[in-house]
């Protein structure tokens, strides 16, 4: 009895564990960097042409959510909105919106530049 | 005895080392002297027989792009600004001079995606939905190509359980699914997180936005 106890407590076997243990942790995997709601479905949606102001409805559900958890909102989420708005006519929130992504992401700034001085024209 | 199994050894050392070595890793060399931080994705070309490969696709690239790091150009407006200049079909916007991208949306790098294969195959004992894609990073700069990169995803059947003919029977019924469900559409998303994912071997490397930047 004594000799398997030795046995089991070997250190190489002790290392193994605690490795096995230390790896466990890793298997959960790294936290994604943004959360997206439902960005890519509507993005579909949009596509396929259905309805922008039930898009609207689920992206602004989706952000306060989003924003309510603390998170920052993905790239193009501000400016998906952006679109929608426009398209509804809704201008001055549209400006916002193009406005809010290009603070959000600086790398967005001349499309976004872009975009507003087309609006404004 | 002990003579064969060192024999042994030291031959299966040898495989495992010229295995490896035929592997050539992706020369990042370009890339990483780009670093960019900001990817145009242009609407993907289209050599599927399924209409709905481009929209499929091009509606599923910012997650792993964003997600890997870089700040992706709001696809939709990407598009819509593309219409309103008149260009309508992929073929004409892979076409745009890169001077003329990076002036309207001051983009570090643009990608070129094509969809090689999009929709349902009936394959007699399986119905599978298969998306396949090819991409390539330009610099839009420099006109350098950073990446290039492929992937293939499918919703094959792998559970063989059930006789021939429930096999066949599922199969059918699968085609139908598939048709009516836009099967290739989750599996266009998996093809598309593959692709685009950094950290895998010969991925895209990580973006800007990601902690491990610069560490590859």
């Amino acid at each position: 009895m004594k000799m398997k106890m030795r046995h089991y407590f070997k250190p190489g076997v002790v290392l193994a564990m605690v490795l096995a243990g230390g790896l466990t942790g890793c298997a959960s995997g790294p936290q994604p960097l943004y959360q997206w709601g439902s960005y890519q479905p509507e993005l579909y949606k949009y596509f396929k042409g259905e309805s922008h102001a039930a898009q609207i409805a689920q992206l602004e559900a989706d952000m306060q959510k989003i924003l309510a958890s603390g998170k920052k909102l993905p790239p193009g989420f501000n400016a998906q909105l952006g679109l929608l708005y426009a398209g509804e006519g809704k201008d001055d929130q549209a400006m916002k919106a193009f406005q809010a992504e290009k603070s959000a992401f600086p790398e967005a700034g001349p499309y976004m530049d872009f975009l507003m001085s087309k609006k404004k024209g | 005895m002990k003579r064969l199994l060192k024999w042994i050894a030291l031959m299966a050392i040898a495989a495992l080392a010229t295995g490896c070595a035929s592997h050539q890793p992706y020369d990042y060399a370009a890339f990483k002297a780009a670093r960019p931080r900001s990817i145009l994705v242009l609407p993907p070309l289209n050599e599927s027989k399924d209409v709905k490969a481009t929209y499929g696709m091009l509606s599923q690239v910012s997650v792993p792009l964003a997600e890997s790091g870089y700040y992706v150009l709001p696809v939709a407006l990407v598009d819509e600004t593309f219409k309103q200049n008149g260009l309508t079909t992929a073929g004409d916007i892979h076409a745009v001079p890169l001077d003329k991208l990076q002036k309207i949306f001051g983009a570090d790098a643009a990608l070129y995606v094509t969809v090689t294969k999009y929709g349902n195959s009936y394959q007699l004992i399986d119905s599978v939905a298969t998306v396949e894609a090819k991409a390539r990073l330009v610099e839009l700069k420099t006109g350098k190509v950073l990446w290039t990169g492929s992937a293939v995803a499918s919703n094959a059947n792998n559970d063989s359980n059930g006789g021939l003919l429930v096999m066949l029977v599922q199969a059918a019924i699968k085609q139908v699914v598939n048709e009516l469900s836009d099967a290739s559409y989750p599996v266009a998303g998996m093809t598309s997180n593959f692709l685009l994912s950094a950290g895998r071997q010969d991925g895209l490397l990580y973006g800007p936005y990601h902690p491990m930047y610069a560490t590859q």
